[in-house]
């Protein structure tokens, strides 16, 4: 059986290539959390200023469906004419990817907030960037969250691919299996998604904490 | 065992019309000329990818819900499950399948199958619960037994849910299915390297990308038509 | 198919929670006579929904029994015991993907009744309950509150049980369609002379809709088990009393009519007294003495034509 000695290799090439991968994560890490970081930038005011004022459903749902009907590669090559080969084209591309997923959450999480609640802080005579940011932020934070988390496994995803394209990161080295050899490309395989994990558990984790302050018997 | 190439991309000069040796934006004649050797072939595997991701992953995701639904304690192991196998990059799950089932069609199935389960267990769980309480007290009330009161009424009215559940699937699968071509040369991702490869050729690309996008699109008005059909009384409120 | 009224037996039926002290209902015990409207009412607490629920199982029997005509609820087979007795509930539960016919022909189906015969069973359903024939096609949804009560109510009579069952159904419906449908289900209930079991919180409701009331008390006690009339006017105690209400003379007079009373004969006296039909009840007739300051009132037949007498005095028994 191949997969068996393939297994062994991956587990050996990891110890000896620790720094390698280390800094390979490093660099997927970095580009992924630029892009989030630009994505969030874009899609939560847009996002939470409409859910506020409850408009543009339609838009909301259409760049959901839109954000998940994009083809990561496409988008990628794209840019790749446009922006170069390297750091913007893939950032472009990623940004493109993350805002979908926090713009329609934010939308919905605040959307979504029971109408009595916010009649009732507007009656107390709070502005509609207060009501925003005090009652309907933490009430859909829990739902803007899971965008996020989302948004983020989205991302990383695909800056893996896009270091075949001159991105850099672990993506280079599962795209180059002349130089790593399957071993590599494997052992880069499990850190990008032990990457994708352990972010998603991270944000899983402040998600879950916004829930049991919401509700505190549950 | 990879079928990407090692280092750099190698410029292959063409000799099509002077649209295709500019590398132009779009060369409606290199469509003409290519639709039938190259994107039609790629748009029907790359249906036929995701036909069955999508329903092998619609059947899976049921019977899960199934057990998931009528035994609570299922739900949440099951849920984490989905949720891990999503999360993993899919260029990352391609690849460490590779080494079990090889450059084949089986390894970038079982990938794209994997991401449907996340979306559709979650979906049709939620609708089979979301059924009102006086909803079932009047069905218990009426004297249906456990099995009528779910092919009666939790599985029809769990329909929209479910139906969600398979437009947001269905739109996924056909954009990651574009990452397949890493494994196998087969679908829309198909074009899209070659065009990489070739220069980057823009036409070739972009072709490839917008009838994936289409397909997606498409899929989905299919799936919201057949929803309406499905559900009548949804659409009165 | 089931049919004719049943008679229906509590006797000492009662239900525990192994986590409660008290019980939810203690060792009821009443007969509701076959064709009779018997109303559960009582404070929350009482038990009274727990009581409606022990009959078609819905929440088992810790202790005693309850029959319907002789027959112990625990040797009917369960589905079929639902299935025989007619349930209503607050909230209706009107399956949302069923049109109003298909609702209306759940237990029929489930009895294997043809489509046609679900099909002229629902209009005449339908026109029993008031609703015009074009509502047969349309979806909960389409519907307003008191369309869909009415709709549960022909959906509940659609296998013709012999005993219904009904959990405060009027209870989430304004004052103005509910007093409708509360006269329009005793008009109803002339017609088609179920068993009916009817828990409601609202002490006018029961009275008005009673042939018999249970009051029942916190803990599950049967207070008192009797007519309208003999509750407003001999309360067995001061909670019955207290939980009637301090009116309750006045609504007994509204359970009465002109009819009832024994008339003066019509002289020369009944010049500027006013002038009520028979059928007028003696709250109504009590009110307007009251607003026009009279003592007596001339009683007619519907035609105008006088029939005697009365004085307050006669009015106040």
């Amino acid at each position: 059986m191949i997969a068996g000695s393939t297994f062994l290799d991956t587990l050996r090439f990891i110890p000896h290539h620790a720094g390698l991968l280390l800094d390979k994560t490093g660099e997927t890490a970095e580009l992924s959390f630029a892009a989030l970081g630009v994505a969030l930038a874009i899609a939560l005011p847009i996002g939470l200023w409409l859910g506020h004022k409850h408009r543009g459903l339609f838009f909301a749902l259409g760049v959901s469906t839109l954000g998940r009907a994009l083809p990561t590669v496409a988008l990628i090559a794209f840019f790749l004419p446009l922006l170069g080969i390297g750091l913007w084209n893939n950032l472009a591309a990623l940004v493109v990817l993350g805002v979908p997923p926090i713009l329609t959450n934010a939308y919905f999480a605040v959307e979504g907030v029971e109408a009595d609640a916010v009649e009732a802080a507007r009656g107390m005579g709070l502005t509609e960037l207060q009501i925003l940011a005090r009652v309907e932020l933490p009430l859909g934070l829990p739902l803007l969250l899971a965008g996020l988390r989302i948004a983020a496994v989205f991302v990383i995803a695909t800056a893996t691919i896009a270091g075949i394209f001159g991105g850099g990161g672990l993506g280079e080295i599962i795209g180059d299996q002349g130089s790593y050899r399957l071993s590599g490309v494997l052992a880069a395989s499990l850190f990008v998604a032990a990457l994708a994990l352990l972010t998603a558990l991270a944000i899983a984790a402040v998600q879950r904490a916004a829930y049991r302050r919401m509700s505190p018997s549950t | 065992m990879s079928r990407l190439a090692a280092g750099p991309i190698i410029p292959s000069f063409s000799q099509g019309s002077s649209c295709e040796r500019n590398n132009g934006w779009f060369c409606t004649d290199w469509l003409h000329q290519h639709w039938g050797d190259t994107l039609q072939p790629a748009l029907v595997q790359h249906v036929e990818l995701t036909v069955i991701a999508v329903g092998v992953g619609f059947g899976i995701s049921f019977l899960l819900a199934l057990a998931g639904f009528r035994f609570r304690l299922f739900d949440l192991p099951i849920g984490v499950f989905a949720d891990l196998l999503y999360t993993i990059p899919s260029l990352a799950l391609f690849q460490l399948l590779v080494p079990l089932t090889g450059l084949t069609v089986t390894t970038v199935e079982v990938a794209l199958i994997s991401y449907t389960l996340f979306i559709l267990y979650r979906n049709i769980v939620a609708g089979l619960r979301a059924v009102p309480d006086e909803v079932l007290e009047s069905a218990r009330g009426m004297g249906l037994t456990r099995l009528q009161t779910f092919i009666r009424v939790e599985l029809p009215l769990a329909v929209p849910a479910l139906m969600a559940g398979l437009r947001i699937a269905t739109v996924s699968t056909v954009s990651i299915a574009t990452v397949a071509a890493f494994v196998i040369p087969e679908g829309l991702g198909e074009p899209i390297f070659t065009g990489l490869q070739e220069d980057l050729f823009k036409t070739e690309i972009l072709a490839a990308g917008l009838l994936a996008v289409a397909l997606a699109l498409g899929a989905d008005l299919l799936l919201v038509l057949l929803a309406r059909a499905l559900t009548p009384w949804s659409r009165l409120t | 198919m089931p049919s004719e009224a049943a008679e229906l037996v509590f006797d000492e039926a009662t239900k525990r929670y192994p986590d409660r002290e008290d019980a939810a209902v203690d060792r009821l015990s009443l007969t509701v006579p076959a064709g009779e409207i018997c109303v559960l009412v009582g404070p929350s607490g009482g038990g009274k929904t727990t009581a409606l629920k022990l009959v078609n199982r819905l929440i088992p029997l810790s202790s005693g029994d309850i029959r319907i005509d002789g027959v112990s609820i625990l040797e009917h087979d369960l589905t079929e015991l639902r299935r025989s007795i007619g349930y209503v509930i607050q909230q209706v539960g009107l399956f949302p993907h069923y049109t109003v016919e298909g609702n209306i022909g759940v237990v029929p189906r489930l009895y294997g009744e043809s489509r046609s015969w679900i099909k002229a069973r629902s209009a005449e359903l339908l026109e029993l309950v008031g609703l015009d024939q074009s509502y047969a096609r349309r979806f909960p949804a389409q519907l307003s509150g008191g369309e869909r009560q009415r709709v549960g109510l022909a959906r509940a009579l659609a296998a013709n049980p012999p005993l219904m069952l009904m959990d405060e159904p009027f209870g989430a419906i304004d004052p103005i369609v509910r007093a409708r449908l509360q006269d329009e289900f005793l008009r109803l209930h002339r017609d088609v002379r179920k068993t009916v079991v009817f828990v409601t919180h609202d002490v006018d409701e029961a009275i008005k809709i009673g042939d018999r009331i249970a009051i029942l008390r916190e803990g599950g006690v049967l207070a008192q088990y009797d007519t309208p009339a003999r509750i407003l006017e001999h309360p067995v105690d001061d909670f019955v009393a207290d939980f009637v209400g301090r009116d309750r003379a006045l609504k007994a007079l509204a359970l009465r009519t002109l009819d009832e009373l024994e008339l003066a004969p019509a002289g020369a006296a009944e010049d500027g007294l006013p002038r009520l039909p028979a059928e007028t009840s003696l709250r109504d007739a009590l009110a307007l003495l009251v607003a026009e300051r009279k003592d007596a009132l001339v009683v007619t037949d519907a035609d105008g034509t006088p029939r005697g007498t009365v004085t307050r005095e006669d009015l106040l028994g």
